[in-house]
């Protein structure tokens, strides 16, 4: 329901509404503001977005959001969380109620040009659609689906990835099409659908709230690409930089070696150009990029570690979503990650 | 009614021209009270418009700023998304304008068969409430005041959930044959369509047509003779002979066909899907608690003589219901009955919580996938508005003919 609220208010403001928000001035906003709106998936998703039981959100998608507040007021905190659904998080960035949306929104052609018009600095997770079955139903491709009742949220990129896959491999589908993932979830955990789709990272994070997680297996097979990252409005370039090199600057820490638990040592011992530029000990990076302090990448580096770091606290072997590095291990180790150099 | 005497009332204007004619000065324009009225009427009609138009241009001006366009060009592209249940044959590869238009159907459906349910049911427990039967009355009352009292949103939930918790389709009940229930809905033998089908089609029309006639001259013959033929062997000879007859002549063209387990689910037959049975029970109860309290207020309404002479005619209490007391209750239950109608249908968006694909779920789902989120709002307000409006003519064309008519 919250979605066509959203949409309502949307249509509200365009018919009633001022002029907000001219091209180019979001980054002024938000400083002026004094706090940065993230768009999380609401309600919750384990390990990317979660309210711990302070109300306080916590995540993988939520440490990116906190990352950008370290760069552009060195201030993590300075953060306001709105979860969005699947359907809301458009109308929502669109209209200004969020400044970014952290919550695994696919990169596409369409909604980096067309009517959208958004952008996408960076990618921060490397995913791709999977379906889960139960165990029970002995699938081992989803070839075999033909004729299954599938569970799929509405408006995001998977329900359109299910159509090209089915009609491409000439097997049919029924969709029950729920946008609430938390409604979708009950659905099929009753047996409603035969099949769960959804990004492989997303599927993972359900299966944990599952009845009996066990009970299920998510295929090997990847559908469709899936390269999630922060997504904003078109037409902020200082914006769209400050929150590339956060991100970029994740990656060569993890590059480089520099953890939470070393950075302090490293900026005052290593002798390496690059690494001096990225943690500020050669001043002109953070200038360059419009944080707030040279010491940007630092900071956010020593709160939360580099992006190695918090894949593992959030997503890593150790949690409940149990996921590999895979695509999502930096290039020197065979996977995708690789951040242009920051000079 | 034109009786004689409302004749000879309208044929005396004759009478009133010969009003005193003061003087032949000119009224001034702000002191006659219809060129007034118009003046003002136009001056509002021209606020109106312009508020509209202000928020028009508002709209296009805003959506500009933030480089938005406007058009309906989005409705021919293909909707590459698939939708679980349609009136009409729909696969991915067709538009998002024909997604619409499955969208407006299965609210359509929704809101037919749900109208209909609710009036029978709504009805039945107003007319329960008031029974002498204590433990009845207080049943159905204690139903609607919890019914009544509780959000219709929280109810849909309930029945999808209790719905979901049937078992799978490989367990599923076997309660006829080839009759299935299971948590993908109900599945029964159907008439596999052919266009074999049409002259059974046009039968079973004109069988509907026939009976209708039928009923007509029956009432015509009982108001001219006091008798009173029933209806119902002629009407069911008309509905279902005339397409018995129509199939049997052509050798009884239609096949049948019998939903058989195929993989994960049963191909074959009909089906009641677990979202439209979920909202239909929902909106039903929901509405149906509403209708009886109406029905039992039009009830009330009723005088108490009117009881006591059908008694004393001898009429059974069944006969007193219908032909004495029900008659007069719709004057008064048909206008508030008519908000209950809009209300299901309106209600009827909630659909998107459990996932049935109504207008308000295809057009959340088309602006996401393209962006024109203010075009669908506007595409499926004004759906709803016409939807809406003309169910409330149809009422009040109904009310107008169930009225006290004046003599």
């Amino acid at each position: 329901m919250k979605n066509w609220l959203m949409g309502i208010a949307a249509v509200g403001a365009m018919l009633f509404g001022t002029t907000v928000a001219e091209a180019g001035r979001d980054l002024d906003q938000i400083k002026q503001r004094g706090t940065l709106r993230c768009g999380v998936q609401g309600p919750s998703n384990p390990g990317f977005g979660v309210p711990n039981a302070q109300g306080v959100w916590e995540g993988f998608n939520v440490e990116i959001c906190r990352s950008v507040a370290i760069s552009i007021f060195g201030d993590p905190t300075k953060v306001e969380f709105v979860p969005v659904t699947t359907q809301s998080r458009f109308p929502a960035l669109t209209n200004g109620e969020v400044d970014m949306l952290s919550n695994n929104t696919t990169w596409t052609l369409t909604r980096d040009t067309g009517v959208n018009r958004f952008n996408f600095p960076a990618i921060v997770f490397y995913d791709g659609q999977s379906v889960m079955v139960p165990r029970r139903l002995n699938v081992t491709s989803a070839k075999q689906l033909n004729g299954a009742t599938v569970c799929v949220q509405p408006g995001t990129t998977t329900e359109l990835n299910l159509s090209d896959f089915f009609r491409q491999n000439n097997i049919t589908f029924r969709p029950v099409v729920i946008e609430a993932l938390d409604e979708l979830r009950r659905a099929y955990d009753q047996g409603r659908c035969d099949v769960f789709t959804n990004d492989f990272a997303a599927l993972a994070a359900q299966r944990t709230l599952l009845t009996n997680p066990r009970d299920h297996v998510i295929l090997p097979e990847r559908i469709s690409k899936e390269p999630l990252g922060p997504t904003i409005r078109q037409g902020d370039e200082e914006l769209t930089n400050l929150v590339a090199w956060t991100v970029f600057a994740l990656i060569d820490a993890e590059e480089f070696g520099i953890t939470k638990a070393n950075v302090d040592q490293v900026a005052a011992t290593n002798t390496d150009p690059r690494v001096r530029r990225l943690l500020g000990v050669e001043p002109g990076m953070g200038a360059a990029i419009g944080a707030a302090n040279e010491n940007w990448a630092r900071t956010i580096i020593k709160t939360y570690g580099n992006y190695g770091e918090i894949f593992d606290r959030w997503l890593g072997p150790s949690t409940p979503l149990a996921l590999e590095r895979g695509q999502n291990n930096i290039w020197t180790k065979g996977g995708l990650l690789y951040a242009p150099p920051a000079r | 009614m034109s009786t004689p005497e409302a004749g000879t009332l309208e044929a005396s204007p004759s009478g009133s021209a010969a009003r005193p004619v003061l003087a032949p000065t000119r009224t001034a324009l702000w002191n006659d009270p219809v060129k007034r009225g118009i003046v003002l009427q136009l001056l509002l009609a021209a606020f109106v418009l312009s508020v509209v138009w202000a928020a028009y241009g508002n709209m296009r001006a805003n959506m500009s700023a933030r480089g938005l366009v406007f058009g309906w060009d989005y409705l021919s592209r293909p909707a590459n998304f698939a939708i679980g249940e349609a009136l009409i044959p729909f696969s991915a590869q067709d538009s998002y304008g024909r997604a619409l238009l499955v969208g407006i159907l299965n609210t359509i459906k929704i809101a037919v068969v749900g109208i209909a349910l609710t009036t029978f049911l709504g009805i039945a427990l107003g007319v329960m409430r008031l029974s002498s039967n204590p433990l009845l009355a207080r049943l159905v009352s204690g139903y609607i005041e919890v019914v009544r009292n509780t959000p219709l949103l929280l109810q849909l939930f309930l029945w999808y959930a209790i719905i979901n918790s049937l078992p799978g389709p490989r367990q599923a009940v076997h309660f006829g044959p080839g009759m299935y229930l299971s948590n993908r809905g109900v599945k029964v033998p159907w008439l596999e369509w052919s266009p074999a089908l049409w002259p059974m089609i046009w039968a079973l029309v004109a069988g509907i047509i026939g009976a209708i006639i039928a009923g007509r001259m029956l009432a015509r013959r009982r108001e001219a003779t006091g008798q009173a033929p029933p209806l119902w062997p002629v009407a069911l000879g008309l509905i279902v002979g005339l397409p018995f007859l129509a199939s049997a002549a052509q050798g009884f063209p239609a096949t049948l066909t019998i939903p058989v387990l195929q993989g994960f689910n049963f191909a074959g037959g009909i089906e009641l899907s677990p979202e439209f049975a979920a909202l239909l029970t929902g909106l039903v109860l929901y509405t149906a608690a509403f209708v009886a309290e109406i029905v039992r207020g039009g009830i009330q309404s009723v005088y108490k003589g009117q009881w006591e002479a059908a008694r004393s005619l001898g009429l059974s209490s069944g006969q007193l219901m219908r032909l004495v007391i029900l008659p007069q209750a719709l004057r008064v239950i048909i206008p508030p009955l008519t908000s209950q109608y809009l209300n299901l249908t309106k209600n009827s968006s909630l659909a998107v919580a459990i996932g049935y694909p109504d207008l308000v779920h295809i057009s959340n789902t088309t602006m996401n996938q393209t962006g024109r989120a203010v075009e669908a709002i506007l595409v499926f307000a004004s759906i709803y508005l016409t939807i809406s409006l003309l169910t409330s003519a149809f009422m009040n064309w109904y009310n107008a003919r169930v009225a006290i008519m004046e003599r």
